[in-house]
């Protein structure tokens, strides 16, 4: 007999799925937590299977029936997701929704120059949202209906200073997405840009040491913004709104000023 | 077919028959029971399941695998053999109603058992065990099959008759697809002595006298169902129109050759000569409203206060739900779903009164009623009852979705309690618990056995089976 499938659609149960890349911790648990609470049948997939059992027990605690199912996943790994998206795809009965958000950010000093650090941002941020981007968009481009959600970063409107390969990877993101989406608008699928600002999770531990950040929102904060972009089906979305008019200006900043600059 | 190219060309939306539900899969047409095994392979090594799907006709979720394998038999659909001395016709599963009516009767007969459409594949009527308008006559269409040979998901090709592997007969037919795919069925038709059935319509005035009256004309009729106006309250509860219908005998029918040729049979494709009828539906969809139903039943009641006596041709009769094409999209967009209850002729009166009741209590009126009589079965999973089935159509929308489920979750408890049972073809919120219940504890166990016995890893699920079986 089948394993339990939970909350099946029925013609007066519609139930949406979606599927949320990097789902452990930060704005990837508070965006499952979110769209579970939405209705959303959740695949949390994510490479710390601990914190991924207990986010999706939690939830399904909360809700009193199965809303989310783990998925133990390294983005890296891109040999195995056309096989993984499948098996999720079945488990959850279709899909709606795809989220890429995992990402990483190494500390790279002003005098550091590192190939293996920059290679595993890339590796995470970009390479790994392409390995799974490629297949949800042949899904969505045959089925002609879905949503991808890509959750870039201000951080991929310039290269700073500071971080060359994390701005690299976003920027490819950006880009990729961008390209996506007019590749996939004609067929009926909504490809939305999230470029979240500074957001109190781990990158930001890991990238700051000792900073002071402004317009500093926590991750449930972030969640809520990308919900609201994805419920309106926007093509790009600054979270916290302001951020845009920031970037807007930032992106104008003239390289002989941008590169004397010390962020 | 390796694993690390799913098959994503395939992918599609696929609906069930009330357009309230659909769900992406992998669609695979097979024409060959070959290929039926290299996607049960393929299946198997990807984690796929797989679900049967003939003509889609089906009110829920039974022809529906969100995120698996669907395989459409409907190109499988030769004739295979057929006996005009005999009646006996051996056909593949894609085979429809339509294809097997026009194929015996210009040879003087007709498939025993039809359903309200004639869309429906072999395949399909099997897995549902489907019934029609003389169940308490001749029984489901499983009662009229004599052999049928069927793909297990193990690799076993089986030889199947009420004797022969009669276990394995009795739950494939009415095994909703997941036990094996049948790949011929061989049945009796039944001899005609004309191509018209001899109809009589007359008018009943409440619940009490509809189930009497089809009680009472089932014994010396072929056929009866009944039209149940089911917006109409109080006194008039369960008001309607009762069609029963005679075989004609032989000598009664001064031309039978002509009246048994395909094209005195066939539907006419225009309303009073003129009028297209491909484009009625888009005509009915304003009416598809509460006041509007209220009107067409209120009228259509009023219409049938005239008795009639007539003559009419098998197809007319049988398959009443084809004669407007696509009626099911004036439903509109959210579709439209079917509750169908059958219940022990006891306590079938004060159960549909209290279901008929409560619909109209919650505003949220059945569109349409039809009644109908039956008798038991042996197969495993029945739905048959010595009593009566109604069967009410809903339409749905996007606000009625909750309270329409709740609605029904206490239908659910109100057949139960009087001893009904459901119909895996129509219902589409039956629970598990609700499942088992009717089915009884001993038929689920034999069927999970029998599911294991023939279909060990699992292939063929669909969302109907994980929805009814999904907890057990």
């Amino acid at each position: 007999m089948p394993e339990s499938k939970p909350s099946a659609a029925t013609p007066l149960h519609h139930c949406r799925s979606a599927i949320i890349v990097g789902a452990s911790s930060g704005i990837g648990a508070a965006l499952t937590r979110k769209l579970a609470a939405e209705g959303y049948l959740v695949a949390a997939v994510a490479r710390r299977a601990e914190l991924l059992e207990s986010l999706c027990a939690e939830i399904n605690a909360a809700h009193g029936e199965k809303r989310a199912l783990p998925y133990h996943h390294d983005v890296t790994a891109y040999d195995s997701v056309p096989a993984a998206l499948q098996k999720i795809v079945q488990d959850l009965g279709g899909l709606d929704l795809f989220v890429y958000n995992t990402g990483i950010q190494h500390h790279v000093k002003a005098d550091e120059f590192d190939f293996h650090k920059d290679h595993a941002m890339l590796a995470a941020n970009t390479l790994g949202a392409l390995a799974w981007l490629n297949p949800v968009a042949a899904m969505f481009h045959h089925l002609g209906a879905g949503h991808i959600v890509g959750i870039s970063s201000v951080a991929g409107d310039r290269g700073r200073v500071g971080a060359p390969a994390y701005n690299t990877s976003k920027a490819a993101l950006t880009t990729y997405l961008e390209s996506l989406r007019n590749r996939l608008a004609r067929r009926g699928v909504t490809v939305t840009t999230i470029k979240p600002g500074f957001v109190e999770t781990d990158i930001l531990r890991s990238a700051g040491t000792g900073k002071k950040f402004f317009w500093l929102i926590d991750p449930d904060q972030a969640a809520e913004g990308i919900w609201k972009a994805i419920k309106s089906r926007k093509q790009t979305a600054y979270v916290p709104a302001q951020w845009g008019l920031l970037m807007l200006i930032i992106r104008h900043i003239p390289s002989f000023i941008f590169r004397r600059l010390s962020f | 077919m390796t694993t690390s190219t799913p098959p994503y060309e395939r992918l599609t939306y696929l609906e069930n028959f009330g357009h309230s539900l659909r769900a992406a899969s992998y669609l695979y047409k097979p024409t060959t029971t070959e290929q039926i095994s290299e996607i049960f392979k393929f299946a198997r090594q990807n984690g796929l399941t797989v679900t049967l799907r003939g003509a889609g006709r089906s009110y829920n979720d039974a022809a529906l695998n969100g995120g698996g394998i669907v395989l459409d038999i409907q190109d499988m659909n030769r004739i295979l053999e057929w006996n005009p001395e005999t009646g006996l016709i051996k056909a593949e599963p894609g085979v429809t109603l339509q294809k097997l009516w026009q194929h015996v009767l210009p040879d003087g007969w007709w498939p025993p058992v039809v359903s309200g459409t004639m869309y429906t594949t072999l395949g399909g009527c099997l897995g549902m065990n489907i019934h029609g308008k003389n169940n308490f006559k001749l029984g489901t269409i499983g009662e009229q099959v004599v052999e049928f040979t069927a793909l297990l998901p193990t690799g076993a090709e089986v030889t199947c008759s009420p004797t022969h592997n009669g276990d394995l007969f009795y739950s494939l037919i009415s095994g909703m697809g997941v036990l094996g795919v049948f790949t011929s069925v061989t049945m009796k038709m039944k001899k005609m002595y004309s191509g018209l059935l001899d109809v009589h319509a007359f008018p009943v005035r409440n619940l009490h006298e509809q189930l009497n009256a089809i009680a009472e004309t089932a014994p010396t009729n072929d056929y009866t169902v009944g039209w149940l106006d089911s917006t109409a309250g109080g006194s008039g509860l369960g008001r309607g129109q009762l069609h029963t219908a005679k075989y004609l005998h032989e000598g009664d029918d001064p031309d039978p050759k002509k009246t048994m040729q395909v094209s005195y049979q066939t539907l006419p494709a225009t309303m009073f000569g003129v009028f297209p009828k491909s484009i009625i539906h888009f005509f009915m969809a304003p009416f598809l409203i509460n006041p509007g139903v209220w009107l067409v039943n209120t009228a259509k009641y009023v219409a049938s206060l005239r008795e009639g006596h007539y003559k009419q041709p098998h197809a007319a009769f049988h398959f009443l739900l084809d004669y407007v094409p696509n009626w099911e999209k004036a439903y509109g967009r959210d579709g439209l779903i079917q509750y169908q209850s059958f219940v022990p002729k006891e306590t079938a009166e004060a159960a549909w009164t209290e279901l008929l009741t409560l619909s109209h209590k919650r505003g949220m009126p059945s569109y349409l009623g039809v009644t109908k009589r039956h008798r038991p079965d042996k197969f495993l999973l029945s739905h048959a009852v010595d009593g009566f089935s109604l069967a009410l159509d809903f339409k749905v929308t996007n606000g009625s979705r909750a309270p329409m489920r709740d609605m029904l979750r206490d239908f659910d408890r109100i057949v139960l309690e009087a001893g009904g049972r459901f119909y895996f073809a129509k219902n589409s919120e039956t629970t598990p618990e609700t499942a088992q219940r009717f089915l009884g504890q001993e038929a689920v166990e034999r069927f999970k056995a029998l599911k294991r016995r023939t279909d060990p890893h699992n292939l063929l699920e669909s969302d109907l089976f994980r929805r009814v079986f999904g907890g057990l």
